[in-house]
């Protein structure tokens, strides 16, 4: 599906049900306007994202992905977050030598009941991609077939 | 797949900044998808009257709504489709309102990005399959977490109800702050006559056991089954013994212990029984305070004891307690307002919060009920009260109003006239708040009645002159400067988030916010439920609220745990991980990382593999992620589904 | 850990006049603790109160200029005995944070701003710095006896997210600097009130009855002398104190000492040097009940 011509980048979340999804929700009830470049994938936990999540959306031409979720010593299954803090700060410190800007990628925490912090990461996140502009793609003639070899070796 | 897609208008809530009929059109296109409408209200009745008549019509075999939040209405509508005869987790909710036409008013980017929600949610529900509750048994015992009047009303409503309650309360009695009052407003009757003989039910019901001066150690488990560790914290008198008959406080040579109960007014023994009606009446050794604990010298409690209870080796003891459901009560404390330096932080003894001169005014407090200043004794002229210290001010971080302050600082102007007939009192104030039944009637009476002087403003600095104080602030209606001579000054101060709030709530895996208030599961409609089922809240621990809203919160959480006891069993949630044993390679990691215990190894002829305890999992799905093989997959949140949403967006 | 300490020191404009013994003091004592102190070159006025109520750019560019001679003197604190100085150059560094405020800073400088000159009062210096604990081992001829309140003015410290500098409500700079010259500090609740300041010249009954109420309160408090850190204060508290004592009816002689003064008589530096006699209420009596007689050349007029 095209981005918004012009207008828009594509940039995916990730957001724990508990915490950072309610935090969203609580930003759209208090009507804290925000960019409309984000799309929200729902999951139980942050520690239910697999980094390879991460690293398949941005091969596929995502241009910024962001991952939220609860605060540490918050988490509603009480450790997950700690395993998400693991895997995903890895993740950031290797995405340089997979020759992707560490910029198109965070990780954050907000809570159900920080909807204009969540404004914030928001706003601030895309303008960072915004900044970055669109990531390269993977082009010309053997495309499909790099795609192809590099989702398998994922 | 035959999807069917229903795009909500919301009225003008999503319509008035998304198309809502051109999101139906493009989502027509989508794989899967058969039908596609726009509606007007989709979760009203006949709103979901369409739903089932468009499975029907159609042999519909998923369907996505596009409306508000799933938090809000994912349950609504997994019951709307299981009505027309579908599993419910044949269903996709995508969120249009909170997360596109709450937060931007850019129609067209708006309506784009609506489609590609319904598009992610449209293939996620391709991978979506059946799935179905298993039946587990619950525990009918309930754990309630702190004795103030909340906690109270909760444990004797669900005694009477019938289960079996554990409350636990951190001091050595229960009561909470209400057993500190005085009196109460607006029908200024006595504190401690209404809450009394409901402290004497709590100690009497057969159905309740209470642990006094205990904290909550430790809590594992689920709704239905969770498992507490309770720390009952060292006395050093064997409280089976104790008789509460008091004669070791007439003995106790150390009187300089902290009264706690008289909040720092006045000073009590260090082995000691908080007050008369103390509920369980039993003494307690402050071991700061204890020459034999500091010294080992003295003894004299053990000697003059006719029981034989006083016990200087007693340590801290540990139960482990079996509960269903858990309600928090844990109330409120008093803000720190020392860090007011202009009115003293704390430097002038006359300079005393409300709480203080509440105990100043009872007849059971350390005055008996006379109005003494604390410096030298002396009966007070001019009584000045400070609003909102520590509330609605956001230089100290509180920003918040507390709520009750205006009501207790009339109560407290009326009683001081009562005292003190010749009195003045003046308060200084920012608003009136006063919005309950008969509350303001209540502070009109203080003002016309009992003559208060109510000066809208702030107090600017308190400092002594002679032996009064000088009270300096500002009177807004009148447009000066205002100093009043103070004979004593009395601080409204907020209320704060009770001490170790946020510790225990990372205990109950409940959510807190920014000042260490519980967070509701809904602020309209789940207003004593939290995110983590079965645990619930009442009272102060939620946000201040006065004791009408606290008792009701407490009755409300009790009916809550009533309704979830009513059932013998409770249908567990199908979102669990489930191992394919084929692919497993019985590495163990998932074991290690279950944050639940929820994994166990089995024998599977001969080789190692691992299994889920469905009625454990808890649905977190780290093991998903853990797991090396992509054996076990998150039920409702597989690799699979995830990634299809990723493709919905992101395609070459 | 015997670092010398050396600042650029920037006097203001009332050191050369008003309050020129506050400067003598001040220079005094720092001799007298080895604070090596080198007068900013070609310093300008800070614009006081008249600059910033007027125009806030031009006000800052004022201070930027004396910050950017600091800098050029190679040195990275400032120290001055003004509050009002001190509070004019902080407010142009907070201002200065922000990068287009600076810009327009630099352009009527007509070179970069400098941002990187730490600033601080005497008074600052002396119990951060250099500490109490060392003040009172100077001290030879301990102030015992001698009641004062310690008296800050209201921007010493305030407002306390610029000024950085103690507790913005109750101060004990002063207070503990007064104790450890064996002087007795009572307790002053009015330490951080205003004394009325520049209304002195359009508003005088505003003076009056400000700095009036600090008198009355001091002399409540048992107070034998008022020390100052501010020379408006203390040109409103000594020089008018006539004028308050007619305007109010009141009866006061109490003597109004710069704290760097005191230090300096603790220190046993002669009252010539610390400028004793430029004050206007006499203090002789209040230094004689200490056992400081003094030369009779150097007795005040």
């Amino acid at each position: 599906m095209p981005v918004l011509k012009g207008k828009e980048l594509r940039i995916v979340g990730f957001l724990c049900n508990w915490c950072s999804y309610g935090g969203a929700d609580t930003a759209g009830v208090g009507r804290f306007n925000q960019p409309t470049d984000l799309r929200i994938i729902r999951v139980p936990c942050s520690g239910r994202i697999d980094p390879l999540f991460i690293m398949k959306t941005l091969l596929n031409g995502a241009d910024g992905v962001l991952v939220s979720g609860c605060h540490p010593r918050d988490c509603h299954y009480a450790e997950g977050n700690f395993y998400a803090r693991r895997r995903l700060e890895v993740l950031h410190r290797f995405l340089p030598i997979l020759g992707i800007e560490p910029g198109r990628f965070e990780y954050t925490w907000v809570s159900a009941s920080e909807g204009q912090r969540w404004q914030q990461v928001v706003t601030r996140f895309t303008e960072q991609i915004h900044k970055l502009g669109p990531a390269p793609k993977i082009a010309g003639p053997a495309a499909s077939e790099t795609l192809r070899q590099m989702e398998a070796a994922l | 797949m035959k999807i069917g897609v229903f795009v909500c208008h919301c009225g003008s809530n999503i319509e008035g900044t998304v198309d809502t009929a051109a999101v139906a059109a493009a989502a027509r296109e989508f794989p899967g998808v058969a039908f596609a409408t726009d509606t007007m209200y989709t979760c009203s009745e006949p709103g979901q009257e369409e739903i089932v008549n468009a499975i029907k019509e159609h042999q519909l075999d998923g369907v996505v709504v596009a409306s508000c939040t799933p938090r809000m209405h994912e349950q609504t509508f997994r019951r709307t489709v299981e009505r027309a005869g579908l599993n419910r987790y044949l269903f996709e909710m995508a969120n249009i309102r909170e997360h596109v036409s709450w937060i931007g008013k850019d129609r067209e980017a708006n309506t784009n990005k609506a489609t590609e929600l319904v598009r992610m949610a449209a293939s996620k529900l391709l991978h979506n399959r059946p799935l179905l509750s298993k039946q587990f048994d619950i525990n009918k015992r309930v754990l309630i977490i702190g004795g103030g009047v909340a906690g109270i009303q909760a444990a004797l409503d669900c005694a009477e109800g019938g289960l079996e309650v554990i409350l636990v309360e951190k001091t050595t009695t229960i009561g909470g702050k209400m057993a500190k009052l005085d009196k109460t407003f607006p029908t200024v009757d006595c504190s401690c006559c209404i809450l009394g003989p409901r402290m004497v039910d709590v100690a009497q019901h057969p159905n309740i056991t209470l642990y006094a001066y205990s904290e909550i150690e430790e809590v594992s488990g689920y709704v239905g089954n969770f498992e507490v560790k309770v720390k009952k914290k060292a006395t050093y008198v064997d409280w089976d013994k104790c008789t509460g008959c008091g004669i070791c406080m007439t003995k106790c040579p150390s009187k300089k212990a902290t009264d706690f109960f008289n909040e720092g007014i006045g000073k009590t023994t260090a082995i000691n029984i908080p007050f008369p009606q103390a509920i369980p009446k039993k003494a307690k050794i402050d071991a700061n305070f204890c020459m034999k604990l500091q010294k080992g010298k003295c003894g004299i409690c053990a000697k003059v004891c006719p029981s034989g209870c006083i016990d200087f080796t007693q340590q801290d003891e540990f139960v482990t307690e079996k509960v269903g459901a858990i309600v928090a009560a844990t109330g409120f404390d008093l803000f720190d307002w020392t860090v007011y330096g202009e009115y003293g932080g704390g430097r002038y003894p006359d300079v005393i919060t409300s709480l203080q001169y509440e105990r100043m005014l009872s007849a059971s407090g350390p005055t008996g009920g006379h109005i003494k200043r604390p410096s030298d004794g002396k009966e007070p002229k001019n009584v000045v009260f400070i609003q909102c210290v520590g509330s609605r001010d956001k230089s100290v971080g509180r920003p918040y109003c507390t709520g009750f302050c205006c009501m207790y600082t009339a109560k407290q102007a009326i009683l001081t006239k009562d005292h003190l007939p010749e009195a003045q009192t003046y308060v200084f104030y920012m608003d009136i708040r006063a919005t309950g039944k008969n509350y303001d009637e209540f502070t009109r009476r203080a003002m016309e009645e009992y003559n208060a002087k109510y000066i809208r403003g702030r107090v600017s600095m308190i400092y002594p002159k002679g032996d009064s104080l000088l009270v300096r602030g500002a009177d807004t209606l009148m447009g000066t400067q205002v100093e009043v001579d103070a004979d004593l000054v009395v601080l409204a101060v907020g209320a704060d988030s009770s001490a170790g709030a946020a510790g225990l709530a990372e205990k109950l895996r409940i959510s807190y916010d920014s000042y260490g208030f519980y967070m509701e599961g809904h602020p309209k409609l789940k207003p004593v439920e939290t995110n983590t089922a079965g645990v619930y809240l009442a009272g102060c621990c939620q946000g201040p609220k006065d004791i009408p809203s606290s008792v009701a919160q407490g009755s409300a959480a009790a009916s809550k745990v009533l309704g979830l006891f009513s059932k013998d069993k409770l249908a567990s949630d199908p979102q669990v991980s489930v191992v394919d044993i084929k692919r497993c390679i019985g590495c163990g990691k998932c074991i290690k990382t279950c944050p639940f215990g929820a994994i166990k190894e089995i024998d599977f002829r001969g080789m190692k593999k691992a299994e889920v305890i469905e009625t454990v999992c808890q649905g977190c799905g780290i093991c998903t992620s853990t797991c090396p093989q992509g054996a076990a997959q998150l039920q409702h949140f597989t690799d699979n589904q995830i990634l299809s949403e990723v493709n919905a967006l992101c395609q070459f | 850990m015997s670092v010398s300490l050396t600042y650029a020191y920037y006097p203001g404009c009332s050191s050369t006049g008003t309050s020129i013994e506050y400067d003598m003091s001040s220079r005094a004592i720092c001799a007298a603790l080895d604070i090596t102190l080198t007068d900013v070159p070609n310093w300008s006025c800070c614009g006081s109160t008249p600059a910033h109520t007027v125009d806030h750019t031009l006000s800052s560019a004022l201070s930027a200029r004396n910050l950017c001679q600091v800098a050029s003197m190679g040195l990275t604190a400032a120290v001055t005995p003004c509050p009002s100085c001190l509070s004019n150059l902080k407010t142009a560094q907070h201002r200065m944070k922000n990068d287009s405020f600076r810009e327009k800073v630099s352009k009527l400088l007509d070179k970069p701003a400098d941002i990187t000159v730490e600033t601080k009062s005497v008074l600052q210096i002396l119990v951060e710095d250099y500490g109490i604990e060392k003040i009172k081992a100077k001290v030879t001829k301990p102030l015992t006896g001698l009641i004062v309140a310690a008296y800050y003015g209201c921007i010493m410290n305030r407002p306390a997210e610029i000024m950085n500098f103690d507790d913005r409500e109750h101060p004990m700079a002063m207070d503990n600097i007064m104790t450890a010259l064996g002087a007795t500090v009572v307790p002053f609740p009015l330490k951080v009130e205003c004394c009325g300041a520049s209304f002195g010249i359009p508003r005088k009954d505003v003076v009056m009855r400000l700095s009036g109420k600090l008198l009355d309160t001091a002399k409540e408090m048992g107070a034998m002398a008022l020390v100052t850190a501010c020379p408006l204060c203390q040109m409103n508290l000594d020089m008018r104190q006539e004028q308050i004592n007619s305007a109010n009816g009141s009866k006061h002689h109490m003597p109004i000492f710069y704290f760097t003064q005191l230090m300096g008589l603790a220190f046993g530096l002669s009252e010539k040097e610390l400028g004793i006699d430029k004050l206007c209420v006499n203090p002789r009596s209040v230094i004689n009940a200490l056992g400081m007689e003094g030369d009779s050349k150097e007795k005040s007029q």
